[in-house]
């Protein structure tokens, strides 16, 4: 049979924010309950400018979904181009979860993985330890932090799936 | 984690050249600093080849963006239908779509549009549906005007209304735009001429469908969506 070609991206544009509802961020808001986890950061542009209208989202395929929790999560980026998800561990045998990024500027998303520990596993295994160390999540006293730099210096690890 | 994955598993299939945009496109500005400039790094999907299953239990279908609380919002009121499929054409279930757009006006309801144009009490510009079970959606909206953007002088954007898309799986998610047939902004707009093949582009705008319309109420655009679908091996090219 003919394929048919997969719609087009378009950008998500500057103003797609009635789709940020804050609880989004919260993965535990329906009671979920594990091992909590908090991942924060910046999303910066080429120049390590803030991306002040960037729409993150993250998702989970561990802990299994329930009715109180759906795996997924979005954020908004703010002024300092910051975002912050709270939500539970993933399982240790696959400790990421899968990210993409969304913005004005970008005509189609970036697909990318945080991880939280080094399981050299063959996305990680494959990559120099300079850009494997932009997909690594460092351990803060207020919990995970891990920046996205979209373009430039340090440019994270994105992804063809 | 360690070990290769199964080659027998499903994968997403390569996209036909020029069906999808780069992610640099000098004539969209914004695209500048913000493109990745390194090569993306191929995997075969894990995680991502699972996906969240968003249902109206926790974020509502909202399917007529025409009216406030029972009172109408001013513009042109359409119908806006269609299906959504993988591409080879199984239908995709239970997506969520979630919609945005200006008003007829030309202005978002947003706190960073500047553009001097009214914004309309009875209009937010935001809604929300669920394909069925053969991949059909359908939602009721204003026909949002054109506007300007600052990408260049005297810069516009032809109509359109933001769909995002979640599909059966991560790698299947899709932020995209519709657009209406006849609009003179198609041909010199950078968004929509960011994709590079003008049979994908075509795909971009939706089609008037006399079928769709509803007598004495409003007229009706079809606009069908393809979302990457997880095949097994054989259907890959070799």
């Amino acid at each position: 049979m003919t394929l048919r070609s997969v719609t087009a991206s378009q950008t998500i544009g500057p103003f797609w924010h009635s789709l940020a509802e804050p609880g989004l961020a919260d993965l535990t808001r329906h009671g979920a309950t594990g091992t909590p986890l908090t991942l924060a950061g910046r999303v910066l542009d080429g120049t390590g400018a803030s991306v002040d209208d960037a729409c993150v989202e993250i998702w989970q395929a561990t802990p299994p979904a329930s009715p109180q929790f759906s795996g997924w999560g979005r954020c908004a980026t703010d002024a300092h181009g910051a975002y912050r998800f709270v939500t539970l561990a993933p399982d240790p045998a696959a400790p990421f979860l899968a990210v993409i990024v969304l913005a004005r500027g970008l005509v189609k998303p970036v697909w990318t993985r945080v991880y939280f520990a080094d399981t050299g596993d063959v996305l990680l295994a494959g990559l120099t330890a300079e850009r494997r160390a932009t997909l690594l999540a460092r351990a803060e006293p207020d919990g995970w932090r891990w920046d996205i730099r979209l373009q430039g210096d340090g440019e994270t690890v994105f992804l063809a799936l | 984690m360690t070990t290769a994955p199964d080659p027998r598993e499903p994968r997403y299939l390569p996209a036909p050249p020029g069906s999808q945009p780069p992610y640099q496109v000098p004539a969209y500005g914004s695209t500048a600093l913000r493109a990745p400039h390194q090569p993306l790094v191929p995997i075969v999907a894990t995680t991502e080849a699972g996906g969240p299953t968003v249902t109206p239990a926790w974020l509502p279908a909202l399917a007529d963006l025409s009216q406030v609380d029972g009172r109408a919002a001013l513009g042109e009121r359409i119908i806006v239908a269609g299906r959504v499929t993988d591409e080879a054409e199984r239908p995709v279930a239970g997506a969520m779509i979630e919609l945005w757009q200006a008003n007829a006006a030309g202005r978002y309801h947003h706190d960073r549009d500047r553009h001097d144009a009214p914004l309309d009490p009875n209009f937010h510009g935001t809604g929300r549906v669920f394909t069925d079970d053969d991949g059909y959606y359908r939602f009721v909206t204003i026909k949002p005007g054109a506007y300007p953007w600052r990408n260049h002088a005297n810069a516009w954007r032809p109509n359109h209304i933001h769909f995002s898309l979640f599909g059966a799986s991560w790698g299947a998610r899709l932020v995209t735009q519709m657009y209406f047939p006849g609009d003179p902004l198609l041909a010199i707009d950078p968004i929509f001429h960011a994709v590079p093949d003008p049979a994908a582009r075509a795909r971009l705008v939706a089609a008037f469908d006399f079928a769709l319309t509803q007598p004495e109420w409003a007229l009706g655009y079809r606009f069908d969506l393809v979302l990457r679908g997880l095949h097994a091996t054989p259907m890959e090219p070799v």
